[in-house]
């Protein structure tokens, strides 16, 4: 088995910086997803009882994959999951990083297991999470 | 949630690529695409979440002359019980956790279905917010030719202190 990825390499990405409310809303009208607590201040304030418009945890979840395919390239990962533990507001910047956590050879492919975080410019995760890849 | 047809297409999976703030141009660039690895355009590893746009029910997003929850004239459109809830899946709880299991990676030209069913549910309690109650829905996407790729949406469905 011999690979280019070896345990305990890792690698760090910033994926915004700045976050902007634009941007939740290019999310919403390309997911789907039109909550109007990503997109609506006035319904997000008065009515839900936050202090504004937050991000969709998916649209956190749509970035942070970038670490990972532009490591292991591309159509190569097998599983990506992540829970989110802190919520992403606008003006936020978002770091990623991975961690490989595991190498094996699974029916002829080498598999490479990942740990990944992202956190904000407070170094507070939003989300954590776990992948798996075919890596050469 | 199920979804008949969801058409993959290009200009689509463009856009969701911007939404993300990812420039990789295997995403866009069809010339590009051919000469990679995988040798087509394909989407975004959470690009499924995008089906949305093709259930019929999905309660996020406005139906042409329906009521609305968002703000107009004023702060909601409706009077609600509750209030949005978390984005994602089929509305309602925040949302915990997503996971995704690939079989292949999906591209334009696909015709996706997508059956969701019910996964586990339990409970846990939080010092800070009390008991949590979560609840799991597994979401099989298969392709035209029956190839699928899987989803797990776990949301903290109801909070009581």
């Amino acid at each position: 088995m011999s690979t280019t990825i070896s345990v305990g390499d890792t690698r760090t990405e910033v994926l915004v910086e700045d976050l902007k409310r634009t941007q939740l809303v290019q999310y919403a009208g390309a997911s789907g997803d039109y909550n109007p607590l990503h997109t609506d201040d006035l319904f997000t304030r008065e009515v839900a009882g936050y202090p504004g418009v937050f991000a969709h945890g998916m649209l956190t979840m749509g970035m942070t994959g970038r670490i990972l395919t532009d490591w292991v390239g591309d159509g190569r990962l097998t599983n990506y999951g992540v829970r989110f533990v802190n919520q992403v507001w606008p003006g936020d910047t978002l770091t990623a990083t991975a961690e490989v956590t595991a190498v094996n050879e699974v029916d002829g492919e080498i598999i490479a297991e990942f740990s990944i975080v992202t956190v904000n410019q407070n170094d507070v995760p939003v989300v954590t999470g776990t992948a798996s890849a075919r890596v050469d | 949630m199920a979804i008949e047809r969801f058409p993959v297409e290009a200009t689509h999976i463009m856009m969701f690529a911007r939404s993300i703030g990812d420039p990789n141009p295997i995403y866009a660039d069809e010339e590009y695409a051919a000469s990679t690895e995988v040798g087509h355009i394909i989407a975004p590893p959470t690009f499924a979440q995008a089906s949305a746009q093709f259930d019929p029910d999905y309660p996020l997003r406005p139906k042409i002359g329906g009521p609305w929850f968002g703000s107009g004239a004023k702060p909601t459109g409706i009077k609600r019980e509750s209030s949005g809830g978390g984005g994602g899946g089929n509305g309602g709880g925040l949302h915990a956790e997503q996971h995704f299991e690939y079989h292949r990676h999906i591209g334009p030209g696909d015709v996706l279905t997508a059956t969701t069913r019910p996964g586990e549910t339990w409970e846990k309690q939080s010092k800070r917010a009390g008991k949590l109650v979560f609840r799991e829905s597994i979401t099989e996407y298969r392709d035209q030719n029956w190839r699928n790729h899987r989803e797990t949406n776990r949301k903290l469905r109801s909070r009581s202190t």
